[in-house]
């Protein structure tokens, strides 16, 4: 569905990402983790066409993306729940999930496909008319997910939806991450530093160190994996 | 006597802060939406008026009823004006969106100089007068020894001011447009990944600033007569005050700062003097931002968590 090759991304005269190959079957989850400055939000946002490839190729259902503004990826499918959330703040909830069904149909269909926001987190339901900016840490989550699931997405990027999140929100947030991908079928890939949780939730991952892929596996076999428990999991890594 | 001469100023000053709040939302809005200083935006309202002029001028020699005359200069000036103010945003600011923040200030001045030479060149640099178009109005308080009056042109351009902030204050808290244009002010990166076209809510933005900018233009040259390709300069530092005043980035904040600067100015020369008309509007700037730095409805910039 997703085929990254050779993917070089600058910033300035920086190089974040080094010829990075990274592969999204329909229907998977997939999880790419990394210490901090890795390169992983810049995959990302070079993914979401924020950020531009300066040379390789990134192909989505077998079409060219990478010459592509972003608002035009969203339009093909892929969306994005940024890192840090960034919703936006001085808008009521309402309005931010009524821009996350922009890409859609212009949200014509935003009543029901609301509804299904509801089901996944009941809580926005009762924060409709608050200001974005007055809700939790995790609600606010909450809400950037929900956003980026009212535009109808074939594909969802998510950047460490676990951070600075309450252990028990952190929890409901996963079990929702799989609900998308089981029941919606959308097709999930993830960003995180929390890499045991997101590796027992994914069928694939990759390692990413100083923007290149060091190792992919099955999440299983990269749980298992020596120099992974050492570097994420155990020493470096929350657990 | 007292009150009447008070009424009176009161009916000028509104008037005059109806052109001005006018002008201040293309300020207000551009400023809200790439954070930057629309230096032409003044020209644009001289060149809106030049348009209405123009329009007016080739009207008069039809027969046409002058309320059909009113709406369609309207229209003519709105449209007109408009494609000036998309193609200042398409030729002098997009380019240089990713660039260091004083280029676009830089690229505006330039742009303003421009506009003037544009149409002194092409308009010559004497003033143009226009015959009064809407004659007549209302007198009333003549026992007192003073009498005010109220004419129809004012209460034209009252009332279309009235309308048009309606219809703006809908456009922008209840339709899609507007939506985008508020996520735009917060976030641009953001709003591009919900999958709007951010360069195109940006060029509609100018498009509306302009179309408003144009009706301030023809307020302008219906009620003073006269224009010249120097107009926009002094109009455009008082509406652009006047955003500051009412809290630049607030669209309300315009519209009560245009009010404001426009009573401050006609009470000053009613009262004090009419010579030093210009400085009372900035010093009243100059104190209002020492006790309230954002201007009066303006939001202090929080960072969000």
């Amino acid at each position: 569905m997703l085929l990254i090759s050779k993917v070089e991304t600058f910033y300035g005269n920086i190089q974040a990402l080094r010829g990075v190959d990274v592969k999204v079957n329909s229907g998977e989850i997939v999880t790419l983790i990394g210490s901090n400055g890795a390169g992983k939000s810049t995959l990302l946002m070079t993914i979401s066409g924020v950020n531009k490839a300066s040379t390789g190729e990134i192909l989505f259902d077998d079409q060219h993306i990478e010459n592509l503004p972003p608002h035009e990826i969203v339009n093909l499918g892929i969306s994005q729940v940024p890192e840090g959330r960034r919703i936006f703040s001085r808008l009521s909830v309402e309005d931010n999930l009524r821009l996350g069904a922009s890409a859609y149909d212009k949200g014509k269909n935003f009543d029901t496909d609301v509804k299904d926001v509801y089901d996944l987190f009941p809580v926005l339901k009762d924060r409709l008319n608050q200001r974005g900016g007055t809700l939790s840490g995790g609600e606010q989550q909450m809400l950037a997910i929900g956003r980026a699931m009212m535009a109808r997405p074939k594909m969802l990027l998510l950047d460490e939806p676990s951070l600075g999140i309450a252990p028990k929100l952190v929890n409901q947030i996963f079990i929702a991450i799989k609900n998308i991908n089981k029941q919606k079928k959308v097709t999930i890939f993830l960003v995180e530093q929390n890499a045991k949780k997101a590796l027992e939730l994914a069928d694939r991952g990759y390692v990413l160190v100083n923007g290149n892929v060091t190792l992919e596996g099955t999440g299983q076999d990269l749980l298992k994996n020596k120099d992974i428990q050492a570097a994420y999991l155990e020493g470096g890594g929350k657990k | 006597m007292d009150t009447a001469y008070f009424l009176q100023q009161l009916i000028n000053g509104v008037t005059l802060g109806s052109v001005y709040g006018l002008i201040a939302i293309g300020y207000t809005m551009v400023y809200g939406i790439i954070g930057m200083i629309n230096f032409a935006h003044g020209d644009i309202f001289m060149v809106g008026a030049f348009i209405a002029l123009i329009s007016f001028i080739l009207f008069a020699l039809t027969s046409i009823a002058l309320p059909i005359v009113l709406l369609l200069t309207l229209l003519i000036a709105m449209v007109f004006t408009a494609c000036y103010g998309w193609t200042v945003e398409k030729l002098a600011y997009k380019p240089l969106r990713k660039s260091f923040r004083l280029a676009p200030l830089i690229s505006a001045l330039g742009m303003s100089i421009v506009l003037q030479n544009y149409v002194q060149a092409a308009q010559g640099a004497r003033i143009k007068t226009l015959q009064p178009v809407i004659q007549g109005g209302f007198t009333f308080m003549e026992d007192t020894g003073f009498t005010v009056s109220l004419s129809y042109l004012q209460i034209f351009i009252i009332l279309v001011t009235i309308v048009l902030m309606a219809v703006f204050t809908l456009l922008i808290t209840k339709t899609a447009l507007g939506r985008a244009q508020r996520a735009c002010e917060q976030d641009r990166t953001m709003t591009a990944l919900m999958g709007i076209n951010v360069d195109r809510t940006i060029s509609i933005t100018f498009i509306i600033g302009s179309s408003l900018a144009s009706v301030a233009g023809m307020m302008f040259v219906m009620y003073y007569g006269v224009i010249d390709f120097y107009i926009g300069f002094l109009a455009g530092i008082k509406a652009f005050t006047a955003a500051v005043l009412g809290g630049i980035g607030s669209i309300p904040g315009a519209m009560l700062g245009g009010l404001l600067i426009g009573l401050i100015e006609v009470f000053w020369s009613g009262y004090i003097s009419i010579e030093y008309k210009d400085i009372a509007a900035f010093t009243v700037l100059v104190v209002v931002l020492i006790f309230y730095p954002t201007g009066f409805l303006g939001k202090p910039d929080i960072e969000k968590v």
